[in-house]
């Protein structure tokens, strides 16, 4: 399985990542070694076999549709690294 | 569109915001219209730790829908999480549902009583559950101002609705987003309001153009903000224009082009590029660990089905066979919703004549609820009121033009129509004066008689203006029936 | 001996009889923390002040005969990763440095409902990824029977703390082992329930399909007193599970009659220390002479388990930590620099692009943006179904092992680390050879089922070493009665370090 350095920035930007030339060197070595790795599941054969999503059978946890109150506004914005007391404040979404 | 150059295929992606009290994973209430930023909880604020459980009411309200749509829902549903990045979306995924959908295969059947288009069943693909998002507002100089955000919408339950690509004219897709929505508002599983964004249409579309090498498609283009029906039929008509002038520039076909998305931009009646929202549009769709599998029982469905209204395609067929209206009648009846049909049965129960209460219900009535501005439930004469005013009509007691103007004294002073009659001083004509008034006037006007004989039956006309002046009372029906009877027996 | 050297379930019987008060205990273990923490860094932040405050207030209930809570006047301390109510929660990361959730977690609510007193926040490794503590964007915590080694990861924190008697009890987190190995390499008793027996609400999550709390404490008695007060069923929760929890600390001292222990032979193959393999087997000796029967079992796919976890967990971990984008809370990257680099680099991402990036990359440690970039590549199209739907294939064949595994014996016995404790900086360059640390210990968690952690030895440089028991879902009152049969047959839980 090859990864390139080309493919990790690819995948830096779907992560929303950043990195400098040479972090982008170290990440790709990693990622390879590991990748090379894992590819040892590639040894069994699996093709019958159900995939497992959950450690559990559990299905069905269901809420009844009743309100409970939600947090006060200024909860709600307290943590925001941004905000104008009534919204979240982000960089504008539209570019240029 | 026959004579077009080009097909236009269409495909919709309606999203339906569901009429529950909470949100989809959080107890937020979900209640429209309220300061930003103050219907919101840890869980849809997506902070660190939350955890979501499912809205019971909007599973329900989910497979009821489907169900209506003639979906086939599977016993084991379960949740993706679609992974991307936008400041409406807290988590930085939206939980929704990818290989294992709550429904699919189901479908709607549109038609058109002015003949605009062929009748149509429109397969539906899929209707799954995901969470809605915030909402962004963007300020007008882009790229310096920033964006502000308000979540009080974060997480409420949308049902997600996906046609195959069956339509083929954007009247043809008007169509389907109307009666898709009646449908919706005859379950009562959404407030259905397109300016509200609780019911909101992607519509992906592309040409089938023939040539001399044989059909070509043109591109996929998504177009988004299509927030009414109008818009909607013009969105997707200004774009496949715009697709037919780019492949006749480009020569681009299906294939050459990724997917594009483009928005409707109602105000200069144009679609746009929308880059922001293309750009690394891979989602990375995996079950979502927090939230366990769904598992419905048959006969979990079917008690659920039994809990869906008659829908409006069996309501306008059943007026049709079983009370004799017009297609085109019982067409506008249905498509006012349940509370004028409802109406409009009961009139039927009390009043003799289907037909003649159906077109009073479609005329009068509709006008005046559309007048008004008010709702069914708003009007205040009873269809026994109404009834009762229908039944001089059909004694040849009222004709029609007098029996608006009694309808409307009835509407303003609640009175009964032969109260009203009365007050208003109309009198009953009796049969035999009636036919001696017509006699006379025969005798009177042996123009009229010979052009009568001689296959002119307007002519008659003249002698329903003189029997009026005569005797305001009159009904000009009868005297056009008696006239022409006399006539034809001399 | 002092009263913070005594075990948690002794200092419970002074404060019923009134010997002590919890304001005393509080103050003794302050001090301690005061005394040694500074060489071991087992704490992010102590909470002195509110502690007394509920020390004081829950001696005050005890006075007026009040009813009180099952750890009344009991200082615990909780690794940073649960969610207190407007209290900094930061789980290990910069990302989080101000952040003060507007909720508690449930562990936290059953913690304050069984009277007990909060102490502070233990150190961990950025977002529990890690194996020494060494990723805390804060400081490194250190091993306390040898500063100069790690005390395991990612509750390292909370390992060390109890080892140093700076705290009776804590609370840790166990995704891939992180409760479990920190417990062995610092000679404590560490549980990870049964997926889905202690609620996850308000634990930030890192692979929310193999993330469970648990205890960590002196004894295994303690384990279980703390493990009754973490464990039940919230509707909050949908993947925690509405089974009754038993009263682990009344049966705990009830040993098991018939006891089988299945022995995977190839837990003492290559690469384990002989030290640690002739501890273990020494432990099983025990066993034996208690009376339980050994018995050799197979776990066909555990060799396969490092790589399926290292699938799994990126991949949750990705889109978990997806949310940590500057926008509602936690860190954002300075909006000038975030212009002024696009200006520099002419590239048209556009600015909110660009804040997430660099607010990702700066808030973000190096490991924590290793894992998010093997999840997001593993996850992308192409790939999902070699790496992610592999890996969930596998973990089913790892799951199945163990329910063949349980139908022959009651419960797993083996080693917890294949190593005693290394030393700081020693694996800190290589991923691999750090992952490969939770080589018996991830399985459990793919499974789902309930391990045990607990000393069994020391190695000639005076290193703890730990045995672990694995038992099928919900087992955890056997686990906890099989373990304290070894506990009363040995006295490895009784020595303690000297901290330097
Ligand atoms: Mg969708
Ligand atoms: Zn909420």
């Amino acid at each position: 399985m090859s990864l390139t350095r080309q493919d990790v920035e690819k995948v830096a930007l779907l992560a929303r990542l950043k990195f400098d030339e040479e972090q982008l060197d170290k990440m790709t070595d990693h990622m390879v070694q590991i990748v090379q790795y894992v590819h040892k599941l590639s040894e069994l054969n699996t093709d019958d076999v159900e995939p497992m999503a959950h450690a559990l059978d559990v299905h069905n946890a269901l809420a009844e549709d009743v309100p409970r109150p939600s947090l006060s506004r200024e909860e709600a914005l307290k943590n925001a690294p941004k905000s104008d007391g009534e919204y979240f404040r982000v960089p504008a979404v539209l570019g240029e | 569109m026959s004579d077009a150059a080009y097909d236009i295929v269409i495909g919709l992606e309606v999203h339906v915001q569901l009429k529950t009290n909470t949100k989809l994973f959080c107890r937020c209430s979900t209640e429209f219209g309220n300061p930003p930023n103050t219907q919101t909880c840890p869980v849809c604020l997506g902070m660190p730790g939350s955890l979501p459980v499912m809205n019971s009411k909007a599973y329900f309200l989910g497979m009821k829908t489907a169900l209506a749509l003639n979906c086939r829902i599977p016993n084991y549903t379960k949740w993706d999480r679609k992974n991307y990045f936008y400041p409406d979306l807290p988590k930085g995924y939206q939980t929704s549902q990818f290989d294992l959908p709550m429904s699919e295969e189901g479908y709607l059947d549109i038609k058109s009583t002015k003949d605009e288009f062929e009748p149509r069943r429109v397969r539906i693909i899929r209707a799954h559950l995901e969470e809605d998002a915030g909402k962004s507002m963007h300020d007008e100089a882009a790229g310096r101002a920033d964006s502000r955000i308000d979540l009080n919408r974060t997480g409420t339950p949308l049902l997600e609705i996906v046609s195959y690509p069956d339509m083929r004219s954007a009247v043809e897709a008007k169509a389907y987003m109307q009666e898709l929505r009646l449908l919706l508002t005859y379950l009562d599983v959404s407030d259905c309001n397109m300016q509200e964004g609780s019911l909101r249409c992607d519509a992906n579309v592309n040409l089938h153009i023939p040539t001399d090498d044989g059909m070509i498609a043109t591109p996929i283009v998504e177009i988004k903000n299509m927030n009414s029906f109008r818009s909607v039929e013009r969105g997707i008509t200004y774009e496949a224009k715009r697709q037919y002038d780019v492949w006749k520039e480009t020569g681009k076909v299906l294939g050459e082009l990724p997917k594009q998305t483009r928005g409707w931009d109602d105000s200069a009646q144009v679609t746009r590029s929308q880059r922001e929202k293309e750009e690394s549009a891979d989602y990375r769709y995996f079950p979502c660990p927090d939230l366990v599998p769904v598992v419905v029982t048959d006969e979990q469905i079917e008690e659920v089905r039994k809990e869906i209204v008659e829908l409006p395609a069996m309501l306008r067929e059943r007026l049709e066979s079983d009370f004799g209206l017009t297609t085109y009648t019982a067409d506008v009846i249905v498509n006012q919703g349940r509370g004028l049909v409802d109406y409009f049965l009961k009139l039927a129960a009390v009043s003799e004549d289907n037909k003649l209460a159906g077109n009073w219900v479609q005329g009068e009535v509709l006008r005046t609820l559309n007048e008004l501005e008010i709702t069914v439930d708003e009007f205040n004469m009873s269809p026994e009121q109404l009834a009762g005013l229908l039944k001089l009509i059909q004694s040849g007691d009222l004709d029609s033009s007098k029996a608006k103007s009694v309808f409307a004294v009835m509407l303003e002073s609640g009175k009964s129509a032969a109260d009203v009659v009365d007050e208003m001083g109309i009198e009953k004509v009796d049969q035999g004066e009636l036919e001696d008034l017509c006699r006379q006037l025969i005798e009177r006007n042996q123009r009229v008689v010979d052009d009568v004989k001689s296959g002119n039956e307007k002519a008659v006309g003249a002698l329903i203006g003189q029997a009026k002046k005569e005797n305001p009372n009159v009904n000009p029906g009868q005297v056009r029936q008696i006239c022409l009877d006399i006539i034809n027996d001399m | 001996m002092s009263i913070i050297q005594k075990s948690a379930t002794e200092q419970l019987a002074l404060l019923q009889s009134g010997e002590i008060t919890s304001a005393e205990l509080t103050q003794a273990y302050l001090e301690r923390i005061n005394a040694v923490d500074t060489s071991v860094g087992a704490f992010l932040r102590v909470e002195s002040e509110t502690a007394l405050a509920q020390a004081v207030k829950i001696d005050r209930k005890r006075k007026a005969g009040e009813s009180l809570g099952k750890l009344a006047g009991l200082p615990v301390a909780i690794k940073d990763i649960l969610c207190t109510i407007n209290t900094p929660t930061t789980c290990g990361s910069r990302m989080l440095e101000n952040f003060a959730p507007p909720y508690n977690a449930t562990v936290v609510e059953n913690l304050l409902a069984a009277d007990a007193v909060i102490l502070g926040r233990t150190n961990m490794d950025e977002f529990a990824m890690g194996s020494s503590t060494e990723n805390s964007a804060y400081h490194p915590t250190y091993n306390p029977w040898d500063t100069s080694r790690i005390p395991g990861g990612s509750s390292g924190g909370a390992a060390a703390c109890v080892s140093a008697d700076m705290a009776p009890l804590s609370v840790g987190t166990d995704t891939g082992g992180s409760i479990r190995q920190p417990a062995a390499l610092c000679g404590c008793v560490g549980l990870k329930p049964t997926y889905g027996r202690v609620s996850r609400y308000g634990l930030i999550a890192f692979a929310s399909s193999l993330d469970q709390i648990g205890p960590l404490a002196k004894t295994v008695e303690d384990a279980a007193l703390l493990m009754e007060v973490l464990a039940g069923y919230d509707p909050l929760d949908s993947t925690s599970v509405n089974i009754p929890v038993p009263a682990y600390s009344e049966s705990v001292g009830k040993p098991l009659e018939n006891l089988t222990l299945g022995v995977v032979e190839h837990h003492f193959g290559e690469g384990i220390d002989p030290e640690i393999e002739s501890a273990v087997k020494q432990a099983i000796a025990i066993y034996e002479s208690l009376g339980a029967s050994i018995k050799n079992i197979e776990l066909p796919h555990a060799d396969y388990g490092i790589a399926t976890y290292y699938i799994i967990a990126p991949c949750e971990a990705s889109s978990n930590l997806a949310r940590y984008d500057g926008a509602h809370y936690g860190y954002r990257a300075d909006q000038a620099e975030v212009l002024a680099e696009l200006a520099e680099d002419g590239s048209d991402e556009g600015p909110l692009v660009r804040m997430y990036r660099k607010t990702r990359s700066q808030g973000f440690g190096a490991e924590v943006q290793r894992r998010i970039m093997l999840g997001t590549y593993a996850l992308s199209e192409g790939y999902y179904d070699a790496f992610y739907l592999k890996a969930q294939k596998v973990r089913r064949l790892i799951r199945k092992d163990y329910d063949q595994a349980f139908e022959q014996v009651d419960m797993i016995i083996g080693p917890v680390t294949a190593n005693p404790a290394f030393a700081k900086g020693e694996k800190a360059s290589d991923p691999m050879a750090m992952y490969l640390e939770d080589l018996y210990t991830v399985t459990a968690n793919l499974a789902g089922v309930a391990g045990i952690s607990l000393p069994c030895g020391f190695t000639e440089n005076g290193l703890p070493i730990g045995l672990q028991l694995q038992a099928a879902p919900f087992q955890e009152e056997k686990l906890l009665r099989a373990a304290q049969m070894f506990q009363n047959a040995t006295d490895f839980h009784t020595r303690r370090p000297e901290i330097s």
